[in-house]
């Protein structure tokens, strides 16, 4: 295989970009005190927390594929009024300050909002401030970035593929399947890491539409967040790096595995 | 695709295999948990009324450390108490409770935010609990020589305050405001933590907190008093919410937090007594 040369400027350009990530994490990582760290995570509960971390931003991950798949794929390949529109309000949560989604979604689906009262009227049940409600948060402030990736690969891959498949009578639902999903499935996969690091690491909008209760809504995140409020640095640090480690193996192993190692 | 489905669950099975392993080493947890008691402030003399049953408190994020600290003696007083603290900002935690959120008794950094609940008739009658000063805090062994909030104003000494919102920032300029100054801070911070932080990491020589926040730093900053007369009032209140199921129970939190386990706490946090 013959290499190419690399320009010197890219090459530094790339060195400033990887700098400006990882020397953040090497200050955490000298500030944290290694010596203690096994009791400081042992005296959070923070392998709850972990599991909880866990299971919403999978939860929230699940609920941005069944829903934002199909919010992609109408808005790249159906033309219709508002669709710029749309498009807008899509990103909108990317823009919103957390905390700021977190009331709004406290306004339309608490118990007294225009919509949670009418779901607690007729059944008794609530979403904020349970696991549900952390889920939803999550995916409120994560599926964008699934939804834009997905969107972009729908419009982009080669519809001529999809029309040979139409033409020699394979049904919407088995072209669907079996030529355009296999098409932006790399695409997918790159959606639904960013989809699923954005609701490990969300932090605004589930303190606040889903309270900080620990076992039932309080996430890494906000345990984080209570060990730092309460003057714990050493546990506060601990927490994060084991979340940051967890991550890293996930998108280590999700980079090399499914979108394959160049 | 089957091939990618099989590695999705080999990376889902890592995940799942994290977890596990934590839960093993979670069976330790409450040996430590229990070794960790003593340090807390460890009342001998002070009894409260029984508590049981579930009780939620939802606390502002300044109150963090002191309810945590009560918390395994108000276990271990009460064997049928299943005490769950949501800790949040204050305002927060009132949209939270208008919106229904599981909560028996509701403490706050301010009166601004708890009126707000009395007003919507969600709260009984507040009690302050606590209160708090403001405090200067500077690097350890105060290289500046800051000695008053005139000297903040001195060229060479970088100073952070509260963003205007933050009660801390807010109290803050209300003094100078009576003391006919103005400190021009490099810049503002959103939480009281992240001032505290700017301190400890050099960033700036001085900024204006709470002697609880100084007290918690260690021995990371100094502490430079505010005289008396200069202090604003700062005071906690904290009400047993209207819809709590377990009233008997919140009143016993509300009184122990007002002459209790918990007082004996938070005057070991540095809060000052009511």
């Amino acid at each position: 295989m013959r290499r190419t040369r690399l320009g010197i400027a890219p090459v530094a350009l790339a060195a400033g970009a990887l700098a400006l990530v990882i020397l953040p994490l090497v200050g955490l990582a000298l500030r944290t005190p290694w010596s203690t760290i096994g009791s400081d995570l042992r005296q959070h509960d923070s392998l709850l927390a972990l599991r909880l971390s866990l299971v919403c931003s999978l939860g929230a991950l699940g609920l941005s594929i069944v829903l934002g798949v199909p919010l992609a794929w109408v808005l790249a390949r159906y033309k219709f009024r508002g669709r710029a529109l749309a498009r807008a309000l899509v990103t909108l949560p990317m823009v919103l300050p957390p905390v700021v989604g977190g009331i709004a979604l406290l306004y339309a689906f608490g118990r007294r909002g225009f919509a949670g009262r009418w779901l607690y009227d007729v059944t008794g049940w609530r979403l904020p401030f349970t696991i549900g409600g952390a889920i939803v948060a999550e995916a409120f402030v994560a599926m964008p970035f699934l939804v834009i990736t997905a969107e972009v690969a729908f419009r982009s891959i080669d519809r001529r593929a999809e029309d040979a498949a139409a033409r020699l009578g394979a049904s919407p639902a088995y072209r669907y399947r079996r030529v355009t999903l296999p098409a932006v499935a790399p695409a997918l996969a790159a959606g639904a890491a960013l989809c699923w690091a954005r609701a490990l690491g969300e932090f605004g909008a589930t303190i606040t539409f889903a309270g900080n209760f620990p076992g039932t809504t309080q996430t890494m995140p906000l345990a984080i967040y209570e060990d730092i409020e309460g003057g714990n640095e050493g546990i506060a640090l601990a927490l994060s790096l084991v979340l940051l480690a967890v991550s890293l193996i996930v998108l280590v192993s999700l980079r090399d595995r499914w979108l394959g190692s160049a | 695709m089957p091939i990618r489905l099989r590695r999705l669950a080999a990376a889902a099975a890592l995940a799942a295999v994290l977890v596990a392993c934590s839960s093993s080493s979670k069976s330790s947890a409450p040996s430590t948990t229990a070794a960790a008691a003593p340090t807390a402030a460890a009342p001998t003399s002070t009894t409260d009324a029984p508590m049981t049953g579930t009780l939620n408190v939802s606390a502002a994020a300044s109150l963090t450390g002191a309810f945590n600290a009560a918390k395994p003696q108000l276990a271990s007083g009460n064997p049928g108490l299943s005490l769950t603290y949501n800790f949040a900002g204050s305002n927060a935690l009132v949209t939270q409770i208008e919106q229904g959120a599981p909560a028996d008794v509701f403490a706050s950094a301010d009166q601004a935010n708890m009126n707000k609940l009395v007003t919507a008739n969600l709260v009984g009658t507040p009690i302050i609990f606590a209160r708090n000063k403001l405090e200067i805090a500077v690097a350890p062994g105060n290289p500046k020589n800051i000695t008053s909030l005139q000297d903040l104003g001195k060229s060479g000494v970088t100073v952070v305050l509260g963003e205007p919102g933050l009660p801390a920032g807010d109290y803050t300029r209300q003094v100078e405001q009576q003391l006919g100054i103005t400190v021009i801070p490099k810049s503002l911070c959103p939480d009281v933590k992240t001032c505290i932080t700017q301190v400890t990491t050099g960033e700036a020589d001085a900024t204006v907190v709470y002697v609880t926040d100084v007290k918690a730093a260690g021995s990371k900053v100094t502490g430079v008093m505010i005289p008396d007369n200069l202090q604003p009032t700062i005071s906690y209140p904290i009400a047993v919410v209207k819809s709590s199921h377990n009233q008997a129970s919140a009143q016993a939190f509300v009184q122990s937090a007002v002459s209790g386990t918990v007082q004996q706490a938070l005057l070991a946090a540095g809060f000052i007594a009511p």
